[in-house]
């Protein structure tokens, strides 16, 4: 029976002890709470600074940063969210979350706390990703589209001078250097199930000279240009050009593919060069050349110029917060042209006169690599689509993926493929 | 005294209304809700509540956000899974990998069960070294054999080539009829410590007596194991098998490593549908159907493996 | 002649040792060489099965966090300890709890003895992945996100209905007659219970308390929505942060895996030798 009594007495304490633990009341200044991705432009130590130096300018506001992973910032919105009080103030977005989130009640209108020098000074490309139908949700904070990279070496010792303006040259290219028995897949992407490969489609859709959705909102991706590309995807994995493990790749091993050496072309992320020249994690370093994202003979006829994809993300308050102003003062602080320049080795900074006169010579210097890629950037940042403004974007976008998988393994053809994901968009549109 | 067959599991010996017990019935009872309670408290306390909302949630049609309007509608989300194909090729392809992982799982745990108990040279360290597979954390396990299966620069390809068993490094990952096996074979290497070391600690309280006897009365080795050893650890391997099959339905996270789902749904289970459903796609009442759905099915599978395994004990 | 089948016996099971332990290890050493490379030397061709260029530097980034440049390796010893903690008492108190209720459900008929058989069974069918969104709710209005409480009075409502269930099934093995034999001898049932079923019961627990301490040691999920700070991060959500937006740090991450997986091992090294045969016979006989 003591046994009984002892293990009685603990389960009542143990309750109480929740109980108690719950009941603290806070005090001091305002805090509030933001949730951002880990290695997204600066490190977390570097914001942590930022905040600090922040709360030191301002002593009644106490930020709490929040890091985690690109792949988990939606569910931890989502669930913080839920909550009552809701666990964010302000949070990181990716571009293709504003629709939902915004149908969802969870951001904030910004548009009349945006000053006239941030609209104007703060490059029009990067206020796309946060701006729906004239108001405006977010600050922009990280840049970065798909580039076009390759490998210098391979292409002179292939015998060719240029790096390929259309795909169809790049296949060209390709059959050479595969020929001469430089590699064995020239070509390699990021095709896997997952967001990766509809940006790689995103990138030659617009290319083109299509459209994932026409003026009414419909669905035209299964359109001639949009079958054209999914073929074209199919054959140059046929034909040994385009790696065959690209199927099960994600962006992390389209790196380290090109960064071994194994393939000539590879289209990436900004993060791709700057682990080319880092000899722990590259094979190739120093050989790695930017040039501009190639498009289709076609969609060049068409007028198109160049294409790519946007895969910015933006600062955006939650419309429940019960401090606006502090926390827009602080994104405010956090994107100031002043934070920017000082942290801009790290991260390329979103205003556009740090790329005109002394200060375009102060960023070229910050980095060994910024003479390269940030002209690379200002050639290819104005040309970056948007993928479909939808609040269905998730569930969209999966049964795009699921399209083009099946036609890239044989199980559906290109056309049936694409007409049913564009059936499933219909479907998603209607609820 | 009608017995619930999925009691059978637990009560063996049940309790039955001999005379000798029943005189101690009622101060038992008392002394059984002691021992129970604390337990009960932990469970309830804290499920009971989200079982309760989740099970209500599935009958609405509710969109994740604030303020959300939730339309009640009734069956209108199972009804809206029943009817679709994906729903019954996932659960097909889930069923694929229960039965071939935890099939996998029990015979190989069950032979390094058994072969443990032998005592071969070494054994202490082969029982050492099976944990580590199991203490490994999933995400570990899920991103070691991602790069394993890497079709340029993993070790099977290696391997396999070395051998002279392939003649080029093979893309593992984009085989549609591969994925899933790979998958398997992750999970199986991962989990079957679990069982192993069940059935061997079973087999280490087994009564040494009975086997002795058998010997002695003339029956070999594997007769001994077949007719004695295996019908006693009848609970063990019961317990293992639902707790396996059970878990591997629910498969969720070595999925999302290795595969995410590909190539094309081919590894896509009832769990990543679920989680698809509530958290990317913002589907609270589809999930929430999902979730009991999934539990009709795992209960289903329990109560079919107690009916057609269990036995009355055999006494001594 | 006897002596000699014996030893062929002995050999031929020690043969059949080597298939399952290269099964084993194959992944295990590649994990462990991964663990040591850099990552150039991962994509080499043809495999380097021993790296030519061994480094401990994945394993220096996490123990000695100073020299780290990145926030990952710098708290990945604080969730380890973290991780020790909760399973610890998950599997502590787990086990307290769980065995007792487990003896009342297999030996003594009571009324609701079923119902609450059943109950526990059923709680454990439905995916976590569903229960998480209401539990965070009922969580953080309790203020007790970031606090490791949460997640272990989370877990022992996972571990608990499994832990019972496994204990249920070991102290069903015990038999009847010794506990018959007792209560003749005028033992209370709770003197039944610590005297004679759970010492005969000791693997049995302990394989319990292992799987038990897997379970909350492996979780993800929730430790990953749940707790966001030092305070409360677990190992495996410390691991998750060496995948980066696009790259896997694999290297490291395979360092971080084997410390991970260093703590359960440890502990089951040590409680190994209570899982040994024997028990049950000495107590029969005695």
């Amino acid at each position: 029976m003591r046994t009984l009594n002892k293990i009685a007495l603990l389960a009542v304490a143990f309750l109480l002890a929740i109980g108690v633990v719950g009941c603290q009341p806070k005090a001091g200044p305002v805090t509030i709470h933001i949730l951002t991705m880990d290695q997204a432009g600066l490190k977390p130590a570097e914001i942590d600074q930022i905040a600090r130096d922040f709360e030191a300018l301002n002593p009644d506001i106490k930020v709490v940063m929040e890091y985690v992973g690109y792949d988990y910032v939606h569910d931890k919105i989502v669930t913080g969210m839920a909550a009552k009080p809701p666990a964010y103030d302000a949070a990181m977005i990716d571009v293709i979350w504003p629709d939902e989130f915004i149908k969802a009640g969870y951001l904030l209108d910004v548009t009349s706390r945006v000053t006239p020098d941030m609209k104007a000074n703060m490059f029009p490309a990067s206020w796309n990703g946060v701006t729906r139908d004239g108001k405006i949700y977010g600050m922009p904070w990280l840049m970065d589209v798909k580039y076009f990279m390759y490998n210098k070496d391979i292409l002179q010792q292939a015998g060719i001078t240029a790096p390929p303006k259309t795909w169809e040259e790049l296949v060209d290219q390709a059959k050479i250097i595969k020929q001469k028995g430089l590699v064995e897949f020239p070509i390699i992407w990021s095709w896997n199930q997952k967001e990766g490969v509809v940006c790689d489609f995103t990138v030659l859709l617009f290319g083109n000279g299509g459209a994932f959705l026409d003026a009414n909102g419909k669905p035209i991706f299964n359109n001639e240009q949009g079958v054209q590309i999914l073929t074209w995807m199919k054959q140059t994995v046929d034909e040994g050009l385009s790696n065959p493990s690209s199927v099960s790749s994600d962006e992390g091993a389209v790196e380290t593919d090109f960064l071994a050496g194994k393939s000539a072309f590879a289209v990436n992320w900004l993060f791709q060069y700057s682990d080319s020249n880092d000899a722990t994690k590259s094979q190739i370093v120093g050989k790695v050349a930017f040039a501009p994202m190639p498009v289709f003979a076609a969609g060049a006829a068409a007028g198109i110029q160049g294409s790519s994809v946007d895969g910015s993300s933006s600062f955006a308050i939650m419309a429940t917060t019960p401090y606006p102003d502090q926390t827009w003062k602080f994104l405010s602080y956090l994107a100031s042209n002043e934070v920017q320049i000082k942290y801009s080795a790290e991260m390329l900074p979103a205003w556009q006169n740090d790329f005109q006169g002394d200060a375009l010579a102060n960023l070229l210097a910050a980095t060994p690599s910024n003479p390269v890629t940030v002209p690379a950037f200002l050639a290819q940042f104005p040309y970056a689509n948007e993928r479909p403004t939808v609040a269905y974007y998730n569930e969209a976008s999966a049964a795009l993926q699921l399209a083009i998988q099946e036609a890239l393994t044989g199980v559906k053809t290109p056309k049936q493929a694409l007409d049913e994901a564009a059936a499933k968009w219909i479907e998603l549109a209607g609820k | 005294m009608r017995i619930h067959p999925l009691l059978l599991v637990m009560t063996a010996n049940s309790p039955s209304l001999s005379k000798r017990r029943l005189s101690l019935r009622w101060q038992d009872a008392r002394t059984a809700w002691l021992l129970v309670i604390p337990s009960l408290v932990v469970i309830l306390g804290v499920t009971l509540w989200p079982i309760i909302y989740t099970f209500v949630l599935s009958f609405f049609h509710a969109p994740t956000g604030i303020n959300q309007v939730r339309t009640f509608v009734w069956l209108g989300n199972y009804i809206e899974m029943v009817k679709d194909q994906t729903f019954w090729d996932t659960i097909g392809r889930t069923m694929y990998f229960t039965v071939v992982s935890v099939g996998l799982e029990m015979v190989l745990g069950l032979v390094i069960a058994q072969l443990i108990h032998s005592h071969p040279w070494g054994w202490q360290f082969l029982r050492f070294c099976l944990i580590i597979p199991w203490a490994v954390p999933t995400i570990v396990n899920g991103a070691m054999w991602r790069w394993i299966y890497s079709a340029d620069f993993g070790a099977l390809n290696a391997l396999l080539m070395q051998l002279g068993l392939i003649k080029h490094y093979v893309p593992w990952l984009t085989l549609p009829k591969m994925a899933m096996p790979l998958v398997i074979l992750a999970d199986v290497w991962h989990m079957m410590p679990f069982v192993a070391l069940i059935l061997q600690a079973a087999l280490a309280t087994l009564p040494v007596e009975l086997d002795e006897a058998a010997a002695v009365d003339g029956a070999n080795a594997f007769q001994r194991f077949w007719k004695i050893r295996l019908p006693l650890l009848r609970p063990a391997i019961l317990v293992a098998l639902i707790a396996r099959t059970v878990d591997a339905f629910r498969v969720f996270d070595i999925v999302y490593i290795i595969t995410s789902s590909g190539p094309a749904n081919k590894t896509l289970t009832i769990t990543y549908l679920t989680y698809l459903n509530s958290f990317p796609w913002g589907k609270q009442g589809t999930g929430a159907a999902l979730s009991f759905l999934i539990s009709i099915f795992t209960i289903s599978m329990a109560l079919i493996f107690i009916r057609v395994l269990y036995r009355p004990e055999e006494t001594q | 002649m006897m002596h000699y089948g014996k030893f062929f016996q002995k050999l031929l099971l020690f043969l059949l040792t080597i298939p399952v332990l290269f099964f084993i290890f194959f992944p295990i050493l590649w994990l462990f060489s991964a663990s040591l490379s850099t990552q150039v030397e991962l994509f080499a061709i043809p495999m380097h099965w021993i790296p030519q260029h061994p480094t401990l530097q994945n394993y220096l980034d996490i123990i000695f966090p100073s020299l780290a440049t990145s926030s990952v390796p710098r708290t990945f010893a604080v969730a380890i300890m973290n991780s020790i903690k909760i399973a610890s008492a998950v599997t502590a108190i787990s086990i307290g709890i769980g065995s007792l209720a487990a003896y009342a459900l297999v030996r003594i008929p009571f009324r609701f003895n079923r119902t609450i058989q059943l109950g526990i069974i059923a709680t454990r069918m439905i995916p976590e992945v569903s229960l998480i969104l209401p539990l965070f709710i009922i969580a953080s209005s309790l203020q007790l996100i970031n606090k490791p409480i949460v997640l272990i009075v989370t877990y022992m409502s996972f571990a608990l209905p499994y832990a019972i269930w496994m204990m249920a099934a070991f102290f069903q093995t015990v038999p009847i007659e010794l506990e018959d034999a007792a209560r003749i001898d005028g033992c209370t049932r709770l003197g039944i219970l610590f005297r004679v079923v759970m010492p005969i019961s000791v693997p049995g627990l302990v394989s319990t308390a292992m799987f038990t301490f897997l379970l909350a040691w492996d979780e993800f999920f929730y430790a990953l929505i749940f707790t966001s700070t030092l305070a409360a991060k677990t190992a495996p959500v410390a691991i998750a942060e060496f995948v980066g937006r696009y790259a896997v740090n694999i290297n490291g991450m395979m360092a971080g895996g084997i410390i991970a997986a260093l703590p359960p091992v440890i502990l089951a090294l040590i409680f190994q030798r209570y899982i040994v045969s024997g028990l049950t016979a000495g107590a029969v006989k005695g």
